[in-house]
């Protein structure tokens, strides 16, 4: 780094300390490097595979598609529908992002902003909260859904998640919210705000970011849970795209060519989202887990 | 402010509302329904703590709960550990570091499912990834997912689909250490690899002390890789799969309950002898 070429003038020995850092460096960008192939090569391995018929992938699977043969995507959209499911997908995971912002933000802005009798019972039980799995609530939220006539519908897994996020996006948001400085809201009330405009006219665009990690947060977490799925949400019709993954690798588990471009549909979209928001992405994840 | 009182009800009810009845009250309720025998949604009869006892006497809970903790070690010492590494070696590198940053996270956008049907077709025996390669190589192929080797098979990519979070997470907390410390390290001679174990590492372990926890807790929620690549067969069943076929596949809500209260209870525990384990004064600067 810098501090080699700093103290060249002052050492005798810089010129092969100089080396041994280099040495260093290339080492560390040979490892480096060859952990980045293990995360991009096998998506690289499988988009390639997926414009290739199945009898081409089962001989080569290393040698470069010769043609985009489509037949594998028309056969994913054709075969397994796997537009609806995206649909699907989609329509539970923004409404679940809605809900957990809307009621979350209400919460936070309480727990942050006002004193009251039992804040700190309720801040307690918030963070036990994180330690309960969907494994422990899953027989009676099942059970509530049946006699509600929820199961199988958008609802039966939309509030199941929503309850599943309110937790971590209500802590994230308020530990946000109680660093707006008081002076903000003083000024408001004296412009003759009461609480409810302070909070959609202060609060919520001065809280804009953490809003915006939360929901990125939030979404990935409902849009990629499969268990809450296969039990709430398991009919064709309304399946998200994580169950048609776990249905594909039962029924469709020797048409190579067809998971290849199944995985291949899942994955690039996400991607390109991902590398168009990533600084949010990191941000709202590393924060909720220290947070958490 | 006068009628404080008024918003603070309004606003606090609907999370409380939706918290109580999806969360709080089922959480609850599957305590409740642990202590009871079940058949299906309607016959139920009150057995006490049969369904606890039942446990310590199911060699497949006991399997299961080995099988976990068997992933819990590989995520330890490869997760943690390679993510440790990483974050150390992009910290020290002149340029690029965005570059790796955003490679080595973005395993962490894809579902759990994608990255299974991924790991279908690699570990494939006819014509997978590594078979192909050792075929081409002019190796016997190998059974990936066999009786023997399924479990580690699955803690690949369990394994690598979150190296890069807690990879961001050190890296984050790197970044955070003032500079005058590593100015103060070099001035004594100290640079390099000692650098990184008497500076580094013990400046950031608050942050390893939530990598640890969070790790290890994570294993308890490990479902979809197992339920994918192995459906839990060939000893690979963990703690969420026996729940999963014990209340949901055989409809047995009684001791799947009583499975999902263990888990709750052991991950608990865990959390509290890692904190303990890891006890050490908090740095700050």
């Amino acid at each position: 780094m810098q501090q080699s070429q700093a103290e060249a003038p002052l050492s005798y020995s810089a010129p092969r300390r100089r080396r041994r850092v280099e040495t260093g460096q290339v080492i560390s960008y040979a490892v480096l490097t060859l952990w980045a192939l293990t995360t991009i090569y096998p998506l690289f391995w499988i988009v390639n595979n997926s414009f290739k018929l199945s009898t081409d992938v089962m001989n080569n699977s290393f040698s470069l598609a010769a043609s985009f043969d489509m037949t594998n995507y028309i056969n994913a959209f054709d075969r397994i529908n796997i537009l609806k499911s995206y649909g699907n997908s989609l329509i539970m995971s923004f409404g679940t992002v809605a809900l957990v912002l809307i009621f979350g933000g209400l919460a936070a802005y309480i727990i942050a902003r006002f004193h009251f009798r039992g804040k700190s019972i309720i801040n307690s039980i918030l963070v036990a909260t994180l330690l309960i799995p969907a494994f422990a609530t899953v027989v009676p939220v099942y059970d509530l859904l049946i006699r509600w006539k929820l199961v199988n519908t958008y609802w039966g897994l939309i509030l199941p998640h929503t309850a599943g996020n309110l937790t971590f996006a209500i802590l994230v948001i308020a530990a946000y919210m109680s660093t707006i400085p008081k002076e903000m809201e003083e000024a408001a009330f004296i412009d003759g705000c009461n609480r409810f405009n302070m909070f959609t006219r202060v609060f919520l665009p001065m809280s804009r970011p953490v809003f915006a990690s939360a929901s990125i947060f939030v979404f990935l977490w409902s849009y990629n849970d499969l268990f809450s799925a296969l039990i709430f949400v398991n009919k064709d019709s309304v399946r998200p795209i994580v169950s048609l993954l776990n249905e594909i690798s039962s029924q469709y588990g020797t048409d190579f060519g067809l998971m290849a471009s199944a995985v291949s549909l899942t994955v690039i979209p996400v991607l390109i989202v991902y590398l168009f928001i990533q600084r949010f992405i990191e941000k709202g994840m590393t924060e909720g887990a220290i947070k958490g | 402010m006068k009628g404080d009182k008024k918003y603070i009800v309004l606003f606090l009810l609907p999370a409380a509302l939706l918290m109580s009845t999806f969360v709080y009250y089922p959480f609850l309720r599957s305590v409740y329904l642990s202590l009871f025998r079940t058949s299906g949604f309607f016959s139920k009869t009150y057995v006490g703590f049969d369904n606890y006892t039942r446990m310590f006497s199911d060699d497949m809970i006991r399997a299961a709960t080995l099988h976990t903790l068997e992933i819990m070690l590989y995520v330890i010492v490869f997760q943690v550990g390679f993510a440790l590494i990483l974050a150390v070696l992009v910290d020290n590198i002149r340029w690029g570091k965005g570059f790796y940053r955003t490679v080595f996270f973005f395993p962490i956008v894809i579902s759990g499912a994608a990255i299974s049907l991924l790991f279908v077709l690699i570990y494939n025996y006819q014509f997978g990834m590594l078979n192909g390669a050792l075929a081409k190589f002019g190796f016997e192929k190998i059974l990936w997912l066999s009786e023997t080797g399924s479990l580690k098979a699955i803690a690949v990519p369990t394994v690598w689909h979150y190296i890069g979070f807690y990879f961001v997470l050190f890296l984050t907390a790197m970044s955070k250490i003032p500079s005058d410390f590593y100015e103060a390290a070099k001035l004594e001679g100290i640079t390099g690899f000692k650098k990184t174990i008497y500076l580094t590492i013990p400046l950031i372990i608050s942050d390893i002390k939530v990598v640890l926890i969070l790790a290890i807790t994570g294993t308890l929620k490990v479902f979809d890789f197992v339920w994918i690549l192995a459906r839990g067969q060939n000893g690979t069943e963990v703690l969420g799969t026996y729940m999963y076929k014990k209340a949901i596949v055989d409809l047995n809500f009684g001791y799947g309950s009583a499975i999902a209260v263990y888990i709750v209870v052991f991950g608990v525990l865990l959390s509290v002898i890692t904190n303990r384990l890891l006890k050490k004064e908090e740095v700050t600067y």
